[in-house]
């Protein structure tokens, strides 16, 4: 059986033949394409660990299944930074200790940055309490999840008010 | 937090230590890009997949496996079973410490609890071991299984609770105590099975290399899991390598090594291939550990003044039928509040399922749920407001043995808590506060603690030619930031720069790191940092001072102090020479130094030694619809020496939360006919997500403990889930009067009695 899919990985066109149809976009990205910076936590979509952006928006990279990917552009947390550079909710995330453990902070950073993609939170800590509800977190950082959005999305709006982003 | 300044230059013109610093975590970036190597992010050359088969049974034997469908489906490699699994050297239903446990690794047909598992399928890739391990289609021959912890005909004294701690203890006489009250309370609390859920399942990529063995696992104790592999597989310890450079969340499920990391062990031997074996959530259910369920059934008496006459706790709890760990609930009773007559006492029945372990504080986070609830309802019993009853009884010595405490600045935690919290504007009478929408508003009260315990753990102290320092031991870091502030201890131990200091750890070829666990890892591995950094400049001092050419030479060594990077005769800046000058001159490439760390037995005998806090919460209700929401959260906490209180404040924020799901939340629930868990995931098995939690505050009380250990560390992991879950049932009562006594509370328990919340 062959099955190839054509999809634009961290902004890089790439071909992939796929060994298994059964394969789900999460185990593409660890087991084939060596991309382990998405977690597993569940493998049945209610931990959010493995949180990537598919057209922009975040899946549960768990629950998609790799096929089902012709032509999608997808950004997994390898691809956030510019270089050295941080991107603004990375480096809020450092800032307001953010994490602990850190296994669920790839899936909170891309959650994140869907969500200050989808709908500013307008400052207003409860809307993010409840958008990122969707990953969890062991630890209990919320308190400084909270915080880190929020203060990326003040910088990320500073910077769109002046063409940046 | 606020009160800590941000570093804002280096050490040299702070003139101040690392210490104390609220550094920001040192491997953060690591973290945030996706960087930092989990056990599953491994794969070496070659490597197969395993997925483990579990028993859907809870009591009884396997006694067919389709083995042969399992090997037809293409990719699988080999199906491990009893009948082919390689042997060990050690018998896996041995058990020579408190810290290690049964292990069910394939020794034979028997299930002795639902999710054991009962065989490995290894293949090219995990969706082929997948299918591979459901196609074994398991038949079973099923034996009754023993569930009921309220068995009482089947109830027994424990030798032991927890970790090796008495199982009941007494001071003075509780029936005096009681018949000499004026008023009494006796109430039964029930906690449920808990677990751990660390997001980072118990992964493991195994490579053997002839009798070498190599693991890349979480491990919150590698020198004790390596001492473990090499007895199981009959090999040396030194050459077991384990590498646990991050830890996906530990909680105390990662303290010993569990039965699915030596499968994967187990698979990778029968093969002769490395293997990666990652249990699914669902199979973290049984094999892995948790916390077991309590029943507790506390009697108090209370004079006129409010002040206890007599304290008794009961606990109930469960073991698995083939090991023995025993939640250790009623030993909370034994340290927060004086009493004339104290009384802790513990029986157990054994029932089917995995065996429990140490849970985020075992025994006291189920015992202080219990213990709170009963004051609070003492407290009422009085008249009193609940923090005045607390007070009441405040413990100036250590009720069960009357020993002083080496520290305790509770009644401050009390204190700034209380007025952070706005706790004098409580209403008594309960059902008596509301907000502007007309919802229900209570607030309650929880007291903390968490003993002090340290391990023991060894420490290099490397001084370099260049100048630089490096500090090496195995630590483990699970979140708690170990890589940050046992660094800030290094730099400070060698009188360095941070950033001139290399910190090295989470591999288990390094000194011995001890355990990170019990609260105890910051304050272990810390002081045998200082203790290998003050040696390794003791040893350079001795250098200089003997060498004709340093201007040091001839100076007491006692009169030479280190400084950042440089040795200095008292504060004559003239006779001063750096690191660097001064181990080029002696020609050596570089200079070590050794430390230990571990309690003092002496000081143990003299102290009582725990931490403390306060924990304030509010809680909201609908009185139509018995939602409960925790609206606001302010802990304050007096716990010794505060190393990076960035990440301190993080792990009472953790603790605190904990509290919560405790309180609201966790619970796993037993199909009462077949043993099976019901709600074994994530989506099911409720743990708090970022809108169960508003507004959360952790103050840290500042408090110098002068005997605890050289560094005055207590501990801070564990200690914010004490209190916390109580404080928020207490609130609950206070909102609306009802007082819940099984644990989680749930809505429905709103409308338990048919009644309206309002």
């Amino acid at each position: 059986m062959s099955l190839s899919i054509q999809i634009t990985l961290n902004g890089e066109r790439r071909n992939i033949a796929l060994d298994d149809p059964r394969i789900t976009l999460l185990d593409l990205l660890r087991e084939r394409l060596m991309l382990t910076g998405t977690k597993k936590g569940c493998d049945r979509g209610q931990c959010g660990a493995c949180t990537v952006l598919v057209e922009g928006r975040r899946v549960n990279a768990c629950l998609t299944l790799a096929a089902s990917l012709e032509g999608a552009r997808i950004e997994t947390i390898e691809g956030v930074a510019t270089g050295a550079a941080l991107h603004p909710v990375q480096q809020a995330f450092i800032d307001h200790d953010a994490f602990q453990c850190g296994f669920c902070t790839p899936g909170q950073i891309m959650s994140a940055i869907g969500l200050l993609r989808e709908a500013r939170v307008h400052g207003d800590p409860e809307r993010v309490r409840e958008q990122m509800s969707g990953n969890l977190c062991r630890c209990g950082a919320y308190a400084g999840i909270v915080e880190a959005v929020l203060d990326a999305e003040r910088l990320t709006a500073r910077e769109t008010e002046r063409g940046v982003a | 937090m606020s009160d800590f300044a941000p570093i804002t230059a280096p050490a040299r013109q702070r003139q101040q230590a690392s210490i104390g610093q609220p550094v920001k975590r040192r491997d953060g970036v690591a973290k945030v890009t996706g960087s930092a190597t989990y056990a599953a992010d491994n794969h070496p050359q070659a490597m197969l997949h395993a997925v483990m088969a579990v028993a859907t049974i809870a009591n009884g034997r396997v006694v067919a496996l389709d083995v042969d469908a399992a090997k037809a489906h293409p990719g699988v490699v080999e199906v491990m079973t009893p009948a082919n699994r390689p042997p060990l050297a050690k018998n896996p239903d041995d058990r020579d410490t408190p810290f290690m446990f049964r292990l069910d690794v394939l020794q034979n047909d028997r299930v002795r609890y639902a999710n054991q598992p009962i065989a490995v399928v290894i293949a090219d890739t995990f969706e082929a071991a997948t299918e591979g391990a459901a196609l074994l289609a398991p038949q079973y021959e099923i034996e009754p299984a023993q569930l009921d912890m309220h068995a009482d005909s089947e109830a027994f004294v424990p030798q032991a609770v927890g970790p090796g701690a008495p199982a009941e203890s007494h001071v003075g006489d509780i029936d005096v105590g009681l018949a000499g009250a004026t008023r009494r309370v006796e109430a039964t609390y029930d906690t449920p099975a808990q677990y751990h859920n660390p997001m980072e399942p118990h992964a493991i990529v195994a490579t053997w290399d002839g009798d070498k063995l190599t693991v890349d696992t979480p491990s919150q104790a590698m020198t004790i899991a390596r001492g473990r592999l090499a007895g199981l597989f009959g090999i040396d310890a030194d050459d077991v390598f384990i590498r646990s450079p991050y830890l996906g969340g530990g909680f105390g499920c990662k303290g010993a090594l569990m039965s699915p990391q030596v499968l994967g062990i187990l698979a990778a031997k029968l093969v002769g291939r490395p293997v990666k074996l990652v249990p699914t959530r669902a199979q973290m259910y049984g094999p892995l550990g948790h916390r077991a369920p309590t029943s507790q059934t506390l009697r108090l008496g209370m004079d006129d003044a409010g002040k206890l006459t007599a304290l008794a706790h009961h606990a109930r709890t469960t073991s698995s039928v083939f090991d023995e760990f025993f939640e250790p609930s009623a030993n909370i009773s034994h340290t927060l509040y004086a009493s004339p007559a104290i009384s802790t006492t513990h029986d157990a029945v054994r029932v089917h399922t995995g065996t429990p372990m140490f849970m985020r504080g075992p025994g006291e986070a189920s015992g202080s749920i219990a213990l709170e609830s009963a004051i609070d309802e003492a407290a009422h019993a009085c008249g009193m407001d609940p923090l005045a009853f607390r007070l009441a009884n405040y413990a100036d010595v250590e009720p069960i043995s009357g020993k002083p405490f080496s520290s305790k600045r509770l009644y401050d935690c009390y204190a700034q808590g209380a007025q952070r919290f706005g706790w004098a504007k409580r209403v008594l009478a309960p059902r008596s506060m509301r907000d502007d929408n007309g919802l229900l508003v209570g607030w309650g009260l929880g007291t903390a603690t968490f003993p002090v315990i340290m391990f023991e753990a060894e420490t290099r102290a490397i001084i370099r030619a260049d100048g630089t320092g490096v500090m090496e031991t195995g630590a483990q870091d699970m979140g708690q930031g170990a890589w940050t502030a046992l660094a800030q201890i290094a730099a400070d131990s060698l009188k360095l720069e941070l950033d001139q200091t290399v910190f090295r750890a989470g591999t288990s070829d390094l000194p011995d790191g001890g355990v990170a666990g019990g609260s105890g890892h910051t304050a272990t591995v810390g002081n045998a940092i200082d203790a290998a950094g003050r040696d390794a400049i003791a040893r350079l001092i001795e250098m200089a001072i003997a060498d004709v050419e340093s201007p040091l030479h001839g100076v007491a060594a006692d009169q030479v102090e280190a400084r950042w990077g440089r040795l200095q005769a008292g504060d004559d800046a003239a006779r001063s020479e750096s690191y660097a000058d001064i181990l080029r001159r002696a020609g050596l490439r570089e200079l070590v130094g050794h430390g230990r760390g571990r309690a003092d037995a002496d000081v143990g005998e003299r102290y009582a030694m725990h931490a403390h806090g306060a924990v304030f919460a509010e809680v909201k209700v609908d009185p139509d619809l018995g939602q409960m929401r925790v609206t606001r959260m302010v802990g304050a906490f007096a716990a010794g020496r505060v190393i990076n209180p960035r990440m301190v404040e993080s792990q009472f924020f953790g603790g605190m939360i904990w509290g919560l799901g405790f309180a609201l939340h966790e619970k796993a629930d037993t199909d009462a006919r077949t043993g099976r868990i019901m709600n074994a995931d994530l989506g099911e098995y409720h743990v708090p997500v970022n809108a169960d939690v508003a507004n959360i505050e952790a103050l840290i009380v500042n408090e110098d403990d002068p005997h605890v250990n050289v560094l005055g560390i207590k501990g801070v992991g564990e200690i914010g889930v004490t209190g916390s879950a109580g404080a928020i049932a207490n609130a609950i009562w206070h909102a609306t009067g009802k007082r819940i006594r099984r644990f989680p509370i749930r809505v429905a328990d709103m409308f338990a009695d048919g009644a309206t919340v309002g």
